[in-house]
């Protein structure tokens, strides 16, 4: 096979430049391991995160002939013929070369409010298939945050990211909200801190989810739905004033019993 | 606090690792009012967890109502050719249900059954319907489960940050560690009245492997070092069927779950193989024609389980061996075939996330054509050895759970096991932990001079300009571990390996590193290569030693069982407690078993 050549961004914080290596090529190989052939013969000290090279975990993201891909499930061959450039992911901050700083998702993972079902019955609950199927599909998450890296609203405007969720945690919350067992209420928060309303439906997200989440149509659609009802129908607001739900923090839920 | 040199933390609790067990114990640790930290390589959610497929053992009787503990207990002792260590397979098999029913409050969303109970499916070597499981990325649900819980309960998790040795207090008991960043290589000191031991596996010693960068038995090595004894280091699981095609995925797993629902595994002649290899000791419950065996995906009573849902050691056995014989697939291994056995709805709906690996990475269509798989190195049996109900280890203050123990699964795990061992006891280590700080004799001082040597040590390939590639020594490493200390062993093979070991020693000590300390992969290997040294030289001793087959450890030489390898298990212990101290072997008598557990085994059940 010939040899390929691929133009890597390397540097830190502070600035940086691509670097472009020439090295053979094996049959059935996916970015990744060019990139790790590269690290291992010529660059040692080249940067980039991964664990399971299948796909599952969710941590090479990066931006592969400018579309955001995960490196361990982009083959080479179904690249275009010619230099392959790979960049790290454009919305968070660089640490070294294709590493990014992606801590804002741990800071919002922390403000969702857990799961509050009601205490279980003997011998376990009962739930049907068809009511976990959406949770289930909210649940394939790998968390690589290629939807958070696309997002308008905060790859082009980093200071939204202090009230602005994303596209990752808005599957998360639907995923809760949805949630047979759920007793929580999380649409105010959503609407006044977590910046659904920001979001204006181009389906980034959903395009570069490597699991296939229909995150604009299953989570976010309907999150915006539920959020205007809870607003403007009459009778939800009534039964909100006389059952007083209110969101509980992270912390205030996690205090549930173990069985 | 400790007057340290470096930035510093304190805690009662300390773990390392942020797999299922290490999340577990945290969660245990935090709900008995204790402070916890919690020390990963990676980013957290990304421990080798998320990539168990199958699902999550657990005898709750939702699918099998014949199923229960007893019958769990048995076929993870069977499974384990009896080397178990049967206090933890008792704890194991009456606790998992209740882990699992635990994390549905947590959040988890199982696949369920018709009357909306959590589904299980059928795996090698469980009796009865008996993993509860989402699809084929029940890992990845465990992990998401107890991460999002664990954040819930606001605890501190220092991410991307290596750990390079334990630390004691001046009486031997355990103080904390020391550690770097690796986003920056600034290094970083812990002291606690414990620290948990949850670092997962150390697959990447070997060529062929499931396992990910991080499974370089760091936490094996270490417990090692700090005074604690390993157990059953020489039985290792080879997976039976992992990718073999292309080469860059050769090793990826493919779930057992395959099998459970109805794959079989076919030789190049087109034959089902497995119905030459059924062992004496699992005749009596194994189909003889591939009609009976097909009869029982159905209906479990219309015929006995066919010979491919074997443990997973004779399994990848087998297919070596017809690989050897020339009835291999074009690239080294057998088929995988559930093509013609299920329906293509059926396939993507149980078996998603092997559709998409499979059609992304391959470009094969499970639902169209058979799988070539083989045998790949998965995981170990062997570690830390512990005491069952607190996961007490030999140094005061130092516990361990999930992989990194040993002692559970004996020469060989049941798929399912795994996920369940690492709730059960990762939940245990955070009591033991727990318990060991109530009772107040912890550490009062914190060795720094322990501290600062690893730190020297660690910083020392940057020094010599002229040594060798870290990359190089763990490609050379991988290559001689697959050769010499593979799936079929020999006693002069052994040998050699042992020898070679010797010299990688030597070749670590001269390794340089390019570049600087932020986020440099090649620093980062060089400090991971003495922990795969030491747990490869514990392997190939225990190994050598053995001499016998059983479970995750086949000799050729000694091609089977002696009963009087089945008293005891190899115990291995470092005394210098340096990486490259000799390491040392003794005989450790299996637990003593109660007569009603003995009864159980005897049961024909």
């Amino acid at each position: 096979m010939a040899d390929v050549t691929m133009r890597i961004w390397r540097g830190d914080a502070t600035g940086g430049d691509f670097e472009t290596y020439t090295i053979s090529q094996n049959e059935g190989e996916v970015v990744l391991d060019v990139v790790h052939r590269i690290q291992a013969t010529q660059a040692p000290d080249l940067a980039c995160r991964w664990n399971c090279k299948a796909g599952k975990c969710g941590s090479c993201s990066a931006e592969i002939n400018g579309k955001p891909r995960l490196m361990c499930m982009t083959r080479m061959d179904q690249l275009p013929e010619g230099e392959v450039t790979v960049t790290p992911m454009k919305a968070f901050p660089i640490i070294r070369d294709l590493v990014t700083d992606v801590s804002f998702n741990f800071e919002m993972a922390k403000r969702v409010p857990a799961l509050l079902p009601p205490p279980m019955p003997e011998g376990g609950y009962r739930m049907f298939q068809q009511d976990v199927d959406r949770g289930q599909e909210f649940r394939k998450c790998i968390e690589c945050f290629l939807c958070q890296n696309v997002c308008h609203v905060i790859r082009d405007h980093e200071e939204n990211k202090v009230h602005y969720a994303g596209p990752r945690f808005f599957i998360r919350y639907a995923e809760l909200e949805m949630h047979p067992l759920d007793t929580n209420d999380r649409r105010e928060l959503l609407k006044e801190e977590m910046g659904l309303g920001y979001c204006n439906i181009t389906k980034c997200c959903t395009e570069v989810c490597p699991e296939h989440i229909h995150i604009t149509d299953n989570a976010i659609i309907p999150l915006k739905e539920r959020v205007v009802d809870a607003d403007y129908d009459p009778i939800a607001w009534l039964g909100r004033k006389i059952r007083r739900r209110t969101k509980k923090t992270a912390s205030e839920a996690s205090v549930q019993p173990a069985p | 606090m400790t007057d340290s040199p470096y930035e510093h933390h304190a805690y009662d609790v300390l773990i390392i690792g942020a797999g299922g067990a290490g999340l577990r114990a945290a969660i245990e640790a935090k709900q008995r009012g204790l402070t916890v930290g919690i020390i990963t390589k990676s980013l957290l959610g990304k421990a080798h967890t998320v990539m168990a497929e199958g699902g999550i053992a657990a005898a709750m009787g939702n699918v099998s109502e014949e199923d229960n503990w007893m019958v769990h207990f048995r076929d993870t002792m069977r499974g384990g050719k009896y080397l178990n260590n049967n206090r933890m397979a008792e704890l194991h098999a009456k606790e998992s249900p209740d882990r699992v029913w635990e994390l549905e409050q947590w959040g988890a969303l199982f696949d369920r059954t018709k009357d909306g109970k959590i589904l299980q499916r059928d795996f090698g070597g469980h009796r009865y319907a008996r993993l509860a499981h989402v699809g084929d990325r029940t890992g990845l649900e465990l992990i998401r489960t107890l991460q999002q819980k664990v954040v819930s309960m606001d605890t501190d998790v220092f991410m991307e940050c290596k750990v390079l040795k334990l630390v004691h207090d001046d009486a031997g008991r355990i103080a904390g560690c020391v550690a770097y960043w690796r986003a920056t290589g600034e290094f970083v000191t812990f002291e606690a009245k414990s620290v948990i031991i949850a670092t997962g596996g150390v697959g990447k010693s070997w060529k062929f492997t499931s396992n990910s960068w991080e499974g370089t038995g760091d936490g094996h090595a270490m417990a090692l070092w700090a005074g604690a004894k390993l157990i059953d280091m020489e039985c290792i699981q080879f997976h039976p069927t992992g990718m073999v095609w292309p080469v860059s995925v050769r090793g990826l797993l493919v779930t057992e779950g395959v099998r459970g629902d109805g794959g079989v595994l076919r030789n190049a002649e087109g034959q089902r193989f497995m119905f030459n290899y059924v062992p004496e000791m699992f005749r009596a419950e194994t189909a003889e024609t591939e009609e009976e065996g097909d009869k029982w995906y159905d209906d479990h009573t219309a015929g006995r389980r066919p010979p491919e849902l074997l443990p997973r050691d004779e399994v990848a056995r087998a297919i070596n061996t017809e690989v050897k014989a020339g009835r291999g697939s074009p690239h080294g291994g057998v088929y995988l075939d559930i093509a013609s056995r299920r329906t293509p709805e059926y396939i993507r709906r149980r078996l998603p996330s092997m559709y998409h690996q499979f059609m992304e990475l391959a470009g094969v269509d499970i639902t169209r054509e058979a799988m070539e798989i083989g045998p790949t190195c998965h995981y170990i049996m062997g570690g830390v050895q512990v005491v069952a109900d607190s996961a007490a280890t030999a140094v005061p203050g130092l516990f361990a759970a999930g992989e990194a123990a040993g002692g559970l699964h004996g020469a060989n795990r049941l798929g399912g096991n795994s996920l369940s061992d690492l709730v059960v006891f990762g939940r245990r280590a955070g009591m033991g932990a727990a318990e060991y700080i109530e009772a107040g004799d912890v550490a009062t001082s914190f060795d720094m001079e322990e501290a600062e040597t690893a730190v020297k040590e660690a910083l020392a390939p940057f020094e010599r300009a002229d040594g060798e590639n870290p990359y190089t020594i763990q490609h050379d490493l991988q290559e001689m571990m697959q050769s010499l200390v593979g799936i079929i062993r020999t006693g002069p093979e052994l040998e050699e390996a042992k020898g070679k070991l010797d010299e990688f020693i030597e070749r670590v000590k001269n390794i340089s590193v390019k570049g600087g300390r932020a986020y440099n992969p090649g620093w980062n290997l060089a400090t991971d290569l003495p922990s795969m040294l030491t747990v490869s030289r514990s392997t190939a001793l225990a190994a050598s030693l053995r001499k016998e087959s059983r479970g995750g450890h086949t000799r050729e030489d000694f091609p089977n069982p002696d009963p009087e390898f089945a008293k005891f298990n190899f115990a291995l212990s470092c005394d210098g407690g340096d990486w490259d101290s000799p390491i040392t072997a003794a005989e450790s008598p299996l637990l003593p078993m109660p007569d009603e557990l003995k009864a159980l085994l005897e049961e024909a059940h």
